[in-house]
């Protein structure tokens, strides 16, 4: 009896462990027979089998050749000046709203809460059928600025995440600061504001991430795609001449990733924590 | 609001006719505007003033055009005709567009089975594993990779005699044996939706951890004394604690199906019988033709679909909950009470508050309220 139950142990144990391996190996291998592709030369790419591993590990011609022919440096640029200017935009404005939300009393407050969070249940893709026609009229298409506004205004989650945080934090903090004679302004940016480190990281790396990958607003709106291109669209410049030449796209798609996965590895908790966060809204 | 209006409206016409009360509301205005309530409201206003603007821009004023649209033949520029209903019975009569609205269901299917393999990932997971965040985070990272990138990924991953063809070879299967992946009309949608479990199943998972995180691990102690196995673990205690959001993602997988966008977008391009509901809303209006009143009809006929399933949620969240059982197990009716009394025992306030710790202090501190009176 005792031995059966432990033969019944060992089975579950390795089917665990087998089931998560399984699993992790089908999530990674389409991205890492994409980093051995992208190390393989042209001949080595037509010739060998596609699962083959690179002849030579240290081939990074390809990595240059799709930098340098698709301008990746400008997509990086742009990307950055984006990144930057929404990620402050949307810091300042969503914790601020949270904060009037949260600390203050008024009729509306209800209904502010509320339009918001039926904005949620509004899908992106499908607004930008009449959005487009909005941005044409305020002259808004084909330029940084235009797209930046537009990214700060799809700005649901990092607000809940900033309501939930101030929600935690003690009144008392600010009613003192009030009574020493603290300006209303001077609380959210002296007091609160430095105390909501823990949430603006949160909101940083989720929307910087969103951001970051957005592809579909950035190939509408940004139409000029050898000033405006993004590191998402610059992908796209792989579909014409490159063909099939999977290597060199290979390179390009991990030179794209390779932000996400840097922070994927030094701030994976947050991530995790953030999406609990921002996930449970209701 | 109105009576104020009328109060401020009162005494500024006073404030006209005897130059004494005007000033007298010149003072009041300035200490007013000294004061904390004129400084809140600045801030207030100013503070949600962006945020506002923009939601309004971006969300309802679209929202709203997307009825006035429906009713038009248009494009974005140039001359608008109107035509009633017609782009409505278009919606439904096109044959095309309904057969998109049909490819949802491959895409609800594929959420339910990523709900199911979220769930047991996440329940492993959240045991004692080896290297669990090696796992969690490899399961994981998908989501986090662009989606023009994961176009061309599965491009080349799914073309024929590549990756998936090369790795199935290994197992025995003959080349010529096997699909064209994203060509043949009869697989190639569960091909998407594969890559979409691929990118998704990982963010599932990771909240479903962190739900199953929050349950008290003493029930878990408990029910091992008891006897519990893993399966009774999981049915007794994980999913009762859980059901909540395991339920909100089940109700939200029916408008994220018929959303469903990224994998036929950047893989297949809604080529060979693969476009949904939003790729052809997409080309609808982007595309060449530009027909906006058309693609606002679509969204339309979404929005109606999404309102009603929300409805339908929030009354399954109402009732069917186990006879109004909030999660914590403790009926509705007494949390509701509980919260009245909360209420107004706050409105009784302070002083008794003040009383008790005043109380609880000498209980715990009878030396400290000794000094005082010997002070006083």
């Amino acid at each position: 009896m005792n031995r059966w139950i432990k033969v019944k142990r060992i089975f579950f144990v390795t089917a665990k462990y087998f089931l998560l391996a399984f699993a992790s190996f089908l999530s990674v291998v389409p991205l890492v027979v994409c980093v051995t592709t992208s190390l393989k030369s042209d001949t080595e790419w037509m010739n060998s089998s596609k699962m083959a591993l690179p002849q030579n590990w240290l081939n990074f011609e390809n990595y240059i050749t799709a930098w340098r022919d698709v301008n990746m440096g400008l997509a990086f640029r742009n990307s950055a000046i984006i990144l930057v200017f929404v990620l402050i935009g949307s810091i300042l404005f969503s914790s601020m709203l949270a904060y009037v939300l949260n600390r203050f009393r008024f009729r509306g407050n209800n209904l502010i809460r509320n339009l918001f969070l039926f904005a949620t249940l509004l899908p992106g893709i499908a607004l930008q059928v009449t959005v487009y026609q909005i941005m044409t009229s305020l002259n808004l298409v084909n330029s940084l600025f235009g797209y930046i506004i537009l990214l700060l205004g799809s700005d649901i989650i990092t607000i809940y995440i900033f309501l939930q945080f101030f929600e935690n934090l003690s009144k008392s903090l600010d009613e003192s600061a009030i009574m020493e004679g603290c300006t209303y302004f001077g609380v959210f940016f002296r007091i609160l504001l430095p105390l909501t480190k823990p949430a603006i990281i949160t909101c940083m790396i989720l929307k910087g991430v969103a951001t970051y990958n957005e592809y579909y607003m950035a190939n509408l709106y940004l139409q000029d795609k050898d000033k405006l291109q993004v590191v998402a669209t610059s992908l796209y410049k792989f579909a014409g001449p490159f063909g099939n030449r999977y290597n060199l796209i290979c390179a390009g798609v991990i030179i794209t990733m390779l932000p996400a996965l840097i922070i994927f590895i030094f701030c994976q908790k947050q991530i995790y924590s953030g999406l609990s966060s921002g996930a449970i809204k209701g | 609001m109105s009576q104020c209006q009328e109060h401020w409206l009162m005494s500024f016409g006073e404030g006209q006719m005897r130059s004494r009360s005007k000033i007298d509301f010149k003072i009041q205005w300035e200490k007013w505007k000294r004061g904390q309530g004129a400084q809140k409201a600045m801030v207030g206003i100013l503070f949600m003033i962006v945020p506002l603007a923009l939601l309004f821009t971006f969300t309802y004023v679209p929202f709203f055009q997307f009825f006035q649209f429906s009713f038009y033949r248009m494009k974005y520029l140039g001359p608008r005709t109107y035509i009633g209903l017609r782009n409505y019975i278009d919606v439904f009569s096109r044959p095309e567009l309904f057969n998109s609205l049909k490819l949802s269901l491959y895409y609800l299917l594929g959420a339910i089975v990523q709900l199911c393999l979220a769930l047991f990932f996440a329940t492993i997971l959240s045991s004692k594993v080896k290297g669990g965040s090696i796992f969690k985070g490899m399961i994981f990272f998908p989501f986090l990779v662009c989606g023009i990138a994961i176009g061309y990924i599965f491009k080349f991953f799914f073309t024929h005699g590549f990756v998936l063809d090369s790795m199935l070879m290994v197992f025995g299967f003959d080349l010529e044996d096997l699909p064209f992946w994203l060509n043949n009309t009869k697989i190639n949608n569960f091909s998407l939706v594969s890559t979409s479990i691929w990118k998704y199943m990982g963010q599932n998972m990771v909240l479903f951890i962190g739900a199953i995180m929050s349950v008290d691990p003493n029930l878990y102690e408990v029910a091992e004394i008891d006897g519990a196995n893993q399966w009774h673990k999981f049915i007794y205690i994980i999913l009762p604690s859980i059901k909540t959001i395991v339920l909100l993602n089940l109700i939200l997988s029916i408008t994220g199906s018929i959303a469903a966008f990224e994998p036929s977008y950047v893989i297949t391009k809604g080529t060979f019988g693969t476009a949904t509901y939003f790729v052809m809303m997409d080309r609808l209006a982007h595309g060449n033709n530009q027909k906006v009143g058309l693609a606002s009809a679509m969204a339309v006929v979404l929005f109606v679909i999404i309102i009603i399933v929300t409805l339908f949620q929030k009354l399954i969240f109402y009732y069917a909950f186990d006879d109004g059982q909030d999660d914590s197990g403790v009926p509705r009716k007494e949390v509701k009470a509980a919260k009245k009394r909360d209420r107004i025992n706050r409105k009784k306030g302070l002083l008794q508050s003040q009383m008790t710790t005043q109380q609880n202090n000498r209980a715990v501190n009878p030396e400290i309220s000794g000094e005082e009176k010997q002070k006083r």
